[in-house]
């Protein structure tokens, strides 16, 4: 067995991921708008029509409720679907099917329905897509429970969180960050499959964590990077797993450096970060040195003009900042 | 035959209120008729029976707002006899069936607040007098957070001003300072606004400004530096004496007591019960708990009782007991078997060995009955216990047997008096009379 | 695709029904009627609280689409479901628990009265979103279509949720993929407190349906036999590849919409006037108009109908409640936790 590695992009990853998912359990099937003859609005799924065939790889109408609910009725009579929703922007006209019926059905019928859907939504800002096409709503699905959620942020996530996420006997949502698709990396040609259930620590330190998720992982790398020529070793937690957290793997990184930067790019107001800080205050109250920062979006609709956006969005410069301020302030 | 009674109607619906009655007492009525319409705040609702029967006697005027469950009416079976008057056998044998409320949660008792040692111990100190409260509310400061260190704890006007320039401190921070008994009032803060951190707690524990630095590189079990540190004692302190007999009958019997319901392992000792005395009367006599350094005293942070304990080759060792005002009998006891255990076998902390705020000296062991030590500077008082005694001793006019105690004060003239060392052996003794309260 | 209608004409008279068949239907009809006037009273007392909505006047629709139905056929239903979860096979047992929120209901008394599920019998729910059943069915008739399966999914749903999107989003995917989908559009005329005429631009909803690319019938819901006959063209269709099919069930519901309503949109000579084709009263009238009916059966039937509710509500009110410590219990599934593969499951074919 060939264990060169191979190089990829995280989008070409996320098809392997789906390739590989449909050629080893027939149960899965993916279905979502232009994901068949288009090859998929950012061409994740380039290819997979002619491969599978139209029974598996079904183009839908613009019907976000029907074919999200058919999506949940086929998990719950034993397919295992992969529904496509093109972004997260129009999950919204999906809210009912996704948390009245599947965050729902298992608790509400006394644990008989279990619903093995996996949703897919592209998510986040950063391309000048204007207010409409520029959320974050991990944190609004992060407070639901009965759903699982997932960000994977680097390549070996792309290809490696499919496969468990299918096998999940519950919802499980999977945030793919726009502006990550073109990223590159190297992958073995038979990736194993991840583990889904923690955090990683993407960068260990030791003067202050750094924790985020999802598109705004690069930046902190690099926030990183920087802090490191002028003495501050930070720790970065990729936290992969919105809901439910990994409190262990974060909690335990704080109480290690004492302090603690959040970097999230939905809006700063009953956010994740909102929820990650509050869980510090509880669990390491007495080794925090400093107040928890969060680095979020400014509370306005995604602006089209490219400062204006750049200036809403977390930054490397303001992440930085934030962790400077904390680490000695 | 069951009551008619108020329906529920809602999800919401807790009380409703008959408008109008539209059968009477004798009608029959078939199951599913109307028997009322009933106010429900949202609309006027027929009301309609379940039963088919004789209607009986109507239990409610209209107008009255009754909760839902509440019989409305009594109904009868075809042919059974109504009763003669409104009042009858059949309301008495049939309690209201009132309808119970939904669970509520109980409300949490609130805990009754217990009171805590220091405010119990501290119900002496006078309450503020109104320049000063006015003073303190113009600072902003929360007297309730103010140490006095005034005459019994009194609070005076620097205390105040101090505390408003208190610098805030990082929980962690705080956490440090407790673990490396570090004054956070002696540390400045370098994070923002002059927020203490935890570095500068680290800082602080290695620096230790306020108390001049005490020799501790070799441990004082060397002979040697006994006699540097006896002599310079002798040479530069200008010694006072004074000493008290202490009738110790009330601790003894209290003890013995309280041990009753204590394992081997947990009794308290009579020695325990002075040390607490020394360190409680050392808190209400600050001017003899701390340091004569160049040419002034400077007060303890806190109450740290040195206890003199000979170790290996009949060399002394005088650590702290930390705190000691604040550690209740038991828990002193504990730190105290503790603290002899590790002087013995050499594991003293830095903070132990370089805290004293005053030492005492306890030979009773030994079998004198009375010694005079030599105090260690930069300390400024010495308290010296003899060996508890069964002697004569005269109480309320008799001739009885008590436990006697000889207790001592080795005083540094240049702090303090005769005055206010034989007050302070009044005050041990004064708390030794009553060991409920140690 | 045509539109045919079966005209509503009062009288059951298919002559190729047999005797027993027609009582079993009279059995099923009376066993929900007793079941939901019970109900009613017991929601008085307080036994059954939250929303309670009973389907009396509408037995024949559950009856006529659910007996035409096999174990390997699937079910959505609403809010107003307890007639279909009895013919379906639950047991009143549970059904009753469900009402009374005792861990013995069908859903462990997590739903009540509109969230009844059993997935033994493919009975999925039971849901309180007016429409929001409906995606959820087109989703099980396409698990089935992917693995070549005959059975068919029945979907009910009222006039109200017909003014959904997620209808309209649900008929053209089903009829586009050719789901094998049984729509049941219950219309008793009324959503909640709003007339059709006042909700609907086109009140003729099963000339709608059509336009979906889909066969569609409006059957007359009150005579239980045309609601059969109607089902088993539809079923057989349905089966037999041609997609889905739509059914409009012309019906009334005798009593509010739900236990506190108090009608003031409806006036109640139309009322009696409905009451009039109470379908129970339909059924008995035609069967001993074709001398069909045993009168001591049917007075045996019908009390051992209402010693089954007696015996229901008995064993209800002496069943437990679920503790509370099993609270967070199936926030997820119990089987597997996340994680990597288990291996047993691995999907078939892996």
């Amino acid at each position: 067995m060939s264990t060169t590695l191979v190089e990829t992009t995280y989008r070409e990853a996320m098809r392997e991921a789906m390739r590989e998912a449909m050629q080893r359990d027939e149960r899965v099937f993916l279905m979502g708008e232009d994901v068949g003859a288009y090859g998929g609005c950012f061409a994740v799924s380039l290819g997979l029509l002619e491969e599978f065939g139209p029974e598996r790889i079904r183009d839908t109408p613009l019907s976000e409720s029907a074919f999200v609910g058919a999506g949940i009725g086929a998990a719950i009579a034993g397919m295992r679907p992969i529904v496509e929703i093109m972004t997260v922007n129009f999950s919204l006209l999906a809210l009912d099917q996704i948390i009245n019926n599947a965050a729902t059905l298992s608790h509400m019928s006394g644990g008989q329905v279990s619903v093995p859907v996996v949703i897919r939504m592209t998510t986040g800002a950063g391309r000048q897509l204007a207010a409409q096409h520029s959320h974050s709503l991990e944190g609004w699905y992060g407070h639901i429970p009965g759903i699982k959620l997932l960000a994977p942020a680097t390549v070996e996530d792309a290809r490696g969180m499919l496969w468990p996420a299918l096998q999940d006997p519950d919802p499980v949502l999977i945030f793919e960050h726009g502006t990550l698709y073109p990223m590159p990396g190297s992958l073995a040609p038979d990736a194993a499959p991840v583990d889904i259930s923690r955090a990683a620590v993407r960068r260990p330190g030791k003067d202050v964590t750094l924790l985020t998720y999802g598109g705004s992982l690069p930046k902190v790398m690099a926030a990183a990077e920087e802090l490191a020529t002028t003495g501050i070793e930070p720790e970065v937690v990729d936290l992969r797993v919105l809901r439910p957290l990994d409190d262990e793997t974060i909690v335990g990184s704080v109480r290690r450096t004492h302090r603690a930067v959040i970097v999230d790019e939905g809006w700063r107001t009953g956010s994740l970060a909102a929820e990650i800080t509050t869980r510090l205050v509880e669990q390491c109250f007495f080794d925090l040195d400093g107040p928890v920062q969060r680095v979020c979006s400014a509370e306005v609709p995604m602006p089209y003009a490219k400062h204006l956006e750049e200036a809403a969005l977390p930054q490397v410069a303001t992440i930085v900042a934030a962790a400077r301020q904390v680490v000695s302030g | 035959m069951s009551d008619f009674t108020m329906p529920s109607l809602g999800a919401d619906m807790d009380s409703g209120t008959i408008v109008e009655w539209l059968v009477k007492p004798g009608d029959h009525v078939q199951r599913g008729a109307p028997m009322a319409v009933v106010d429900t705040d949202k609309a006027a609702v027929e009301i309609e029976t379940f039963q088919s029967g004789v209607v009986g006697d109507l239990l409610v005027e209209p107008g009255q707002r009754v909760d839902v469950g509440t019989p409305l009416a009594t109904m009868l079976a075809a042919g059974e006899a109504p009763s003669a008057a409104p009042v009858s056998v059949g309301k008495a044998k049939r309690p209201r069936a009132r309808r119970v409320p939904p669970p509520r949660e109980a409300a949490a008792p609130v805990p009754p607040a217990v009171p805590r040692e220091a405010e119990v111990a501290a119900a002496a100190p006078p309450a503020p007098s109104p320049p000063l409260r006015h003073h303190a509310a113009e600072l902003g400061v929360d007297l309730a957070s103010v140490t006095g260190t005034g005459t019994h704890g009194r609070i005076t006007r620097r205390d105040v001003d101090a505390a408003a320039h208190r610098p805030r401190v990082s929980p962690y921070a705080r956490r440090l300072a407790e673990e490396l008994g570090v004054d956070l009032a002696a540390v400045t803060g370098t994070g923002t606004s002059g927020t203490v951190r935890a570095e500068d707690v680290r800082a602080a524990a290695h620096a230790r400004p306020e108390v001049p630095p005490v020799s501790t590189e070799a441990p004082r079990s060397d002979r040697a530096t006994i006699a540097a540190l006896m002599s310079r004692s002798k040479r530069e302190i200008p010694h006072y004496y004074v000493a008290t007999t202490v009738d110790m009958h009330t601790v003894v019997s209290w003890l013995r007591d309280t041990n009753r319901d204590r394992s081997v392992a947990e009794r308290i000792v009579p020695a325990a019960a002075l040390l607490r005395a020394v360190a409680l009367a050392a808190r209400r006599m600050p001017q003899l708990n701390g340091f004569w350094v160049d040419g002034v005293f400077v007060p303890g942070e806190d109450v740290h009782v040195g206890v003199a304990i000979s170790v290996r080759r009949g060399a002394l060792v005088a650590p702290a007991l930390r705190h000691a005002a604040d550690l209740e009998l038991p828990v002193l006891m504990q730190a105290l078997r503790d603290l002899v255990g590790r002087a013995r076998s050499g594991r003293l902390t830095r903070a132990e060995l370089a805290d004293p705020t005053l030492t005492v000296t306890d030979l009773g062991d030994q079998g004198v009955e009375e010694v005079f030590g030599v105090i260690q500077p930069p300390q400024v008082a010495l308290v010296g216990i003899g060996r508890l005694v069964e002697r004569p001793w005269a109480v309320d006019g008799l001739l009885g047997v008590r436990p006697l105690v000889r207790l001592s004060l080795s005083g540094d003239h240049r702090a303090t008096d005769g005055y206010t060392g034989a007050r302070f052996l009044a005050t041990i003794d004064d708390l030794l009379q009553h060991p409920e309260a140690l | 695709m045509s539109r045919r209608r079966t005209s509503a004409t009062g009288t059951t008279g298919t002559g190729a029904m047999p005797t027993q068949h027609r009582f079993e239907l009279l059995r099923q009809m009376t066993r929900i009627r007793l079941f939901e006037e019970r109900c009613v009273e017991l929601y008085s007392a307080t036994k059954i609280r939250g929303f309670l909505h009973v389907g009396i006047g509408e037995e024949a629709v559950a009856t006529g689409v659910l007996t035409v139905l096999t174990a390997e056929d699937s079910i959505v239903s609403t809010y107003r479901e307890h007639g279909h979860a009895l013919v379906r096979g639950l047991s009143m047992d549970s059904v009753m628990a469900e009402m009374f929120g005792k861990v013995t209901g069908c859903s462990r008394g997590r739903g009540g009265s509109m969230h009844l599920f059993d997935v033994g019998h493919r009975f999925y729910g039971g849901n309180a979103i007016v429409g929001g059943g409906i995606p959820m069915a087109v989703g099980i008739a396409l698990a089935d279509r992917m693995r070549h399966q005959t059975s068919v999914t029945a979907c009910f749903f009222g006039d109200g949720a017909y003014a959904e999107g997620e209808f309209h989003e649900s008929a053209n995917l089903a009829a586009l993929w050719r789901l094998p989908l049984l729509f049941c559009c219950e219309n008793n005329l009324y959503a909640m407190g709003t007339a059709i005429e006042h909700e609907q631009a086109e009140t003729d909803l099963a000339l709608r349906a059509a336009s979906y690319g889909m066969a569609s019938w409006s059957v007359d819901g009150m005579d239980v036999a045309a609601v059969e006959e109607a089902t088993r063209h539809a079923v057989e269709r349905i089966r037999a590849g041609d997609g889905p099919c739509f059914l409009e069930l012309r019906t009334y519901r005798f009593r509010a919409h739900s236990m506190y309503d108090p009608e003031l949109y409806r006036d109640k000579a139309e009322v009696g006037h409905w009451r009039e084709r109470d379908p129970l009263e339909l059924l008995t009238a035609a069967m001993r108009a074709d001398g069909e009916l045993d009168e001591d059966a049917f007075e045996a039937m019908t009390a051992e109908a209402r010693a089954e509710v007696d015996r229901a509500v008995d064993t209800a009110e002496q069943a437990p409640f679920e503790p509370v410590e099993d609270l967070t219990r199936f926030v997820y599934s119990e089987a597997v936790g996340p994680g990597p593969t288990r291996a047993g499951e691995e999907g078939a074919g892996s």
